[in-house]
């Protein structure tokens, strides 16, 4: 069984982030790169699957310009197979990175897809639902477990009630939460051994798809503060304000 | 602009986490937009009718008794273009997240996620929703329509009542409903607590709170003495002190009670993402330092096993 990840090069998580001068986009200068930590999960999964004996390749895909080959090579160090780069520097909102990862995934025919639930840079949690809506595959999203069995997943699934458990055939598109698995950390001979994996680059064109982005980001700003209140010495005095002033009790 | 509203269901009845996307429809668009609710023998359909929709159309099958992504897209996106709806709209949860990005799949429409406030200019749309974990305010242009939307309930708040009651309409499902994913469960609820999205008050807790024990008989003894929901951080999550359906913070749930306390919390950012538009926030935590004092609008410097004892029974006392 072949399974697909897609992969995208974002701001490490714990990195600040700030507007840049001009206001239009973040302050990019000196900013460390990662992969997605949810693409990186799903691709644990992925791996984890592999060396379970239930995938027999894993092939990670990523959207964007040459340097997000770094993150392609992080993804083969990690364990991925071979990896596929579409480059392309125009900017992308999610229906046509949607698009494209449907025409590599026409192509790979995989018989799973996994992903990140969001990415943390515009965090808009669509592309995975986008995907399958234009396969007409099943999806199964904000993933925490997963469970292959006779050509099925069982998925644990996140949601605001608590965990739904879902079954559905493959292939599936099927997105990563926070919980599925905690990623390991890359070893020297998995960089060592990266360096000799297969890595391909297409454009679009090659893949027979245009891009048209109608959503652009224009402006970014810092929210507005909260300012800090008071210090009160006991809860005597807290329950007193919160009746009194606040009036919230 | 014409806008179907999305209502949130289980499949069996209708929830009030509808509500602020109607508040938005009723900023935007206040002539003309309807509701849509989805299910089986769906129940509290009284939740949506008081509020000025042109109609309420209920469509009602035994595929669609549970919220699947798959059966329920193909349901909205006919509907959608049945009514010639320039935007689809839902209140942001984990349900319009799965359903609603499907939508704009099968409907070929961008996406505006988990939005805070939109308006027209040149034609296009232009809206602000928090990126990059809620650390910055991204303003986005789109072109285009329809547009599926999520807004961020906090920042829309509840609809005005009109006094008068919308049409119910019964509705047709689509000839072909996908049944290839089947639900088979669903585990947690908040046992008998209100919903910690809708809840007027929330008590959070951290880490420091040990274990599950622990954890309930201080954060949900206050919790209960104030008739509030529970949250916690991710880090009580993540050691398996709290169950994962109360974390709040940018990868769990945003609240905006109107009053939020919390215990044990250092206040990370990610945090923070998650409740910081609350109308009242109270920290009670032992470290002066702690970041969460920053945002706090009364701080109380404590040991929570020497002051919640006491604050919850101040707190049952004042409400007796």
């Amino acid at each position: 069984m072949k399974i697909l990840v897609s992969v995208k090069r974002v701001p490490d998580p714990y990195a600040k982030i700030t507007p840049n001068a001009t206001g239009a986009d973040i302050n990019r200068d000196g900013l460390q790169m990662a992969v997605n930590p949810f693409d990186e999960i799903a691709l644990e999964e992925a791996i984890r699957l592999k060396e379970a004996g239930k995938a027999s390749e894993v092939v990670a895909v990523s959207i964007g310009g040459a340097e997000s080959q770094e993150q392609l090579r992080t993804a083969l160090a990690m364990g991925a197979d071979r990896a596929i780069l579409v480059q392309t520097d125009a900017l992308l909102d999610a229906p046509s990175v949607a698009k494209i990862l449907a025409a590599v995934y026409q192509r790979e025919q995989p018989q799973l897809m996994l992903m990140g639930k969001q990415a943390i840079d515009m965090d808009e949690n669509q592309v995975g639902q986008m995907l399958a809506a234009l396969l007409d595959l099943p999806q199964a999203t904000f993933a925490s477990k997963i469970t292959l069995e006779n050509g099925s997943a069982i998925v644990e699934r996140e949601t605001d009630n608590g965990i739904e458990t879902l079954k559905t055939p493959l292939p599936a598109i099927i997105t990563a939460d926070l919980r599925l698995n905690e990623p390991r950390y890359v070893a020297l001979t998995g960089i060592v051994r990266a360096r000799s994996k297969p890595l391909e680059t297409l454009t679009p064109a090659d893949l027979g798809v245009q891009v048209q982005t109608r959503m652009r980001l224009v402006k970014v700003e810092a929210p507005p503060a909260r300012k800090a209140g008071k210090r009160v010495s006991d809860v005597h005095e807290l329950v007193r304000l919160l009746r009194e002033e606040a009036r919230v009790i | 602009m014409k806008i179907l509203i999305v209502a949130e269901t289980d499949g069996g009845r209708v929830s009030e986490k509808t509500l602020p996307a109607i508040a938005f429809a009723q900023q935007q668009s206040p002539d003309n937009f309807t509701i849509l609710a989805i299910g089986e023998n769906l129940q509290c359909i009284e939740t949506l009718t008081g509020y000025g929709a042109q109609a309420v159309l209920t469509v009602n099958h035994p595929a669609l008794a549970k919220p699947l992504a798959e059966r329920y897209a193909p349901v909205i996106a006919h509907h959608a273009r049945q009514l010639g709806a320039d935007a689809i709209v839902a209140t942001t949860t984990t349900f319009s997240r799965d359903v609603l990005a499907r939508v704009a799949g099968l409907l070929d429409a961008p996406m505006l996620s988990d939005i805070i406030a939109l308006e027209t200019a040149n034609g296009k749309l232009v809206a602000k929703r928090p990126i990059y974990s809620a650390n910055l305010i991204g303003t986005f242009e789109v072109e285009g329509s329809p547009v599926v939307i999520t807004v961020r309930g906090p920042a829309w708040g509840k609809p005005n009542p009109t006094g008068a009651q919308s049409p119910v309409q019964s509705a047709e499902a689509p000839a072909a409903i996908p049944q290839r994913a089947e639900w088979l469960g669903l585990q947690g609820g908040s046992g008998g607590r209100p919903d910690l999205t809708q809840a007027r008050v929330v008590v959070s807790g951290g880490r420091p709170l040990k274990d599950p024990e622990t954890f309930e008989k201080y954060i949900g003894g206050l919790a209960d003495a104030l008739g509030g929901a529970v949250g916690a951080t991710r880090a009580a999550v993540d050691s398996g002190i709290a169950p994962n359906e109360l974390q709040v913070g940018q990868t769990g749930k945003t609240v905006a009670p109107e009053l939020y306390i919390a215990v044990a919390v250092s206040g990370s950012v990610q945090h923070l993402a998650g409740m910081k538009d609350s109308k009242v926030i109270v920290a009670i935590n032992t470290d002066p330092e702690a970041p969460i004092f920053q945002v706090a609008d009364y701080g109380l410097v404590a040991d929570l096993y020497q002051v919640l004892p006491e604050l919850t029974e101040l707190v049952k006392n004042s409400r007796a």
